[in-house]
């Protein structure tokens, strides 16, 4: 693995021509169906979502999506969802539980819109159910972080059976630049804030929040994207073939995130 | 007498003893201060501490709801010598080795006399045997790091072991920034807690209060039941000045209050500190059954 900067790994994950969730749905499904809207309120595109064929087998994906031109990312808001992003991803989930498919999730935004109307209809709603009803489902899900892994909009998506991280690919509690601006007042000392953070894929490995690191050609994986797609491809694979022989699939991610952070307590008498 | 009873006996014996000291306990580290007097943040009066008492800490002028610590919430709401805290020692350690944080943790737990900013505890409200947990905001204003996140799981899997319904009065800047990712995984830890134990049948009552921000809006404070806030309390994801930046306009009067939540669908009723009890008596009176038949 190369030995960059946390700084240096935000502004790969950060690179425009990134590959993006559209990118290895391309690469990695067939048969993609994609299905749009939450059947509230409107049809988010920050949040792409599909029924596709994964090695011939049905399974729902979902990621986030930031758009490949400027056009696409004014579309897609950057890839910062709002309450109706997760409410469409919510639906496609319960679907994917009604059928049994697998799901597969994308992990890549700077965090979820921090907007007046995602305010008024209630983004900490949206994200929380996301939250509960990811952790009851009984069908396996499997979580790749390719990007940016920003705060709560990206959690909301991420919580699995696994998670994968690609090498140059971020995740954190926020972004580098509102760590700096809310702990120091100072927004730009955000690669001093990086290097703090414990926000790499090997430093979230370490912190067992990960469970598999994807290397990234040098440079990162808009260089060469095609090794990438592949070794994401054999992980999903391999994970998906061990899940399969796990009874109970919800007590299994219950357990999983139940153990995150290790606390200290004196005996009590 | 029988051993077997008078083993009985000790051991009651004991357990009143330990009640009886954490209610001690509790009454050292009370936030209530004395004489003298504050001024509102409402109105701007100044405000007696001795009138506060009485009014349970809202502003006899205005109406304002001071921010009130967890021990000072709890004993407005529990019936007397029922109140029993659970873990109250536990606290997580620096993991991500943040520097400094160590000192600033100690600093504010001497400040405080918290061990971290969630109380969980386990009493009766009129008479209703319930779990109880309460965020602080003068502590790492209220923030979620691994201990709250730890403590709120255990206080819902203990809700749900021994089939009591759960009450959380929440207080919280959001995640806590200096635990970074592992603060961000008790959003989901902690949500995935509150579905088990919906599932489960439990009732779960979500009390927002000012200000609830961030990762506990985001997860176990939007899960609950029934939902409750206290008059005027900032409720939201992104905080007020975040929005403010991103959209580069003034906010519309009221923008994020609770009455604008109760507008928009995400609180059930608006309660005021003084009718919080009788309402919250009144809400597990109306599930005495659904909480106890599965």
């Amino acid at each position: 693995m190369s030995n960059l900067a946390a700084a240096q790994r935000v502004k790969i994950a950060r690179m425009p021509g990134r590959p993006g969730t559209i990118d290895f749905v391309h690469n990695l499904f067939t048969d993609v169906f994609v299905c749009q809207g939450d059947r509230l309120c409107r049809e988010d595109p920050s949040i792409f979502g599909a029924i596709a064929r994964f090695h011939g087998k049905p399974v729902t994906v979902i990621g986030h999506r930031k758009g490949r031109n400027f056009e696409e990312n004014m579309k897609c808001n950057f890839g910062m969802p709002s309450p109706e992003g997760y409410r469409k991803a919510q639906r496609l989930m319960r679907q994917a539980e009604k059928f049994g498919r697998p799901i597969i999730t994308f992990v890549d935004t700077p965090g979820a819109y921090p907007g007046l109307e995602a305010e008024e209809r209630g983004q900490g709603e949206a994200i929380a159910s996301s939250l509960a009803l990811m952790s009851s489902l009984t069908v396996p899900v499997v979580t790749v972080v390719i990007g940016e892994g920003g705060s709560g909009g990206a959690l909301a998506l991420a919580v699995g059976n696994r998670i994968i991280m690609l090498e140059n690919a971020i995740y954190s509690v926020l972004s580098p630049e509102g760590f700096a601006s809310i702990l120091w007042k100072d927004a730009s000392r955000a690669d001093e804030a990086a290097s703090v953070m414990k926000l790499t894929a090997d430093d979230l490995y370490r912190l067992g929040v990960v469970d598999q690191v994807i290397p990234e050609p040098e440079g990162g994986a808009h260089v060469d994207p095609r090794p990438v797609y592949a070794a994401v491809d054999k992980a999903i694979t391999r994970h998906l073939s061990q899940l399969s022989r796990e009874k109970d699939l919800a007590a299994h991610r219950y357990q999983k995130f139940r153990a995150m952070g290790a606390v200290r307590e004196e005996k009590e008498t | 007498m029988q051993p077997l009873f008078r083993s009985r006996r000790d051991r009651l014996d004991r357990l009143r003893r330990q009640r009886e000291q954490a209610v001690e306990a509790a009454a050292k580290r009370s936030d209530v201060p004395a004489g003298g007097s504050q001024t509102c943040p409402g109105c701007g009066r100044e405000c007696q501490n001795q009138e506060l008492v009485k009014t349970e800490y809202v502003c006899p002028h205005c109406g304002y709801h001071l921010p009130i610590g967890a021990y000072l919430r709890l004993s407005l709401l529990l019936d007397p010598f029922t109140f029993q805290e659970l873990w109250p020692s536990l606290t997580a350690p620096n993991a991500l080795e943040f520097p400094g944080y160590e000192q600033k943790l100690a600093a504010q737990r001497e400040k405080t006399a918290l061990s971290d900013a969630a109380v969980v505890a386990t009493g009766k409200l009129d008479g209703r045997q319930a779990v109880f947990a309460v965020l602080d905001s003068r502590f790492f204003m209220g923030s979620m790091g691994v201990a709250v996140g730890e403590k709120i799981t255990r206080g819902v899997e203990y809700a749900q072991k021994h089939k009591l319904p759960l009450i959380i009065f929440s207080a919280s800047g959001g995640a806590r920034m200096q635990e970074g990712i592992l603060s961000l995984m008790q959003m989901a830890k902690t949500s995935a807690a509150i579905e088990r134990f919906s599932q489960a049948g439990g009732l779960y009552i979500s009390v927002f209060t000012h200000p609830t921000t961030g990762g506990v809006t985001a997860s176990f404070a939007s899960l609950g039941d029934i939902t409750l806030a206290e008059p005027g309390a900032l409720i939201g994801f992104a905080g007020p000045r975040v929005i403010q930046q991103t959209i580069g306009q003034e906010l519309p009067e009221g923008f994020q209050r609770a009455e604008y939540l109760e507008e928009h669908g995400f609180v059930d009723q608006i309660v005021p500190r003084r009718e919080m009890r009788q309402t919250l008596s009144q809400l597990l009176a109306l599930h005495r059954k659904g909480v106890l038949h599965r």
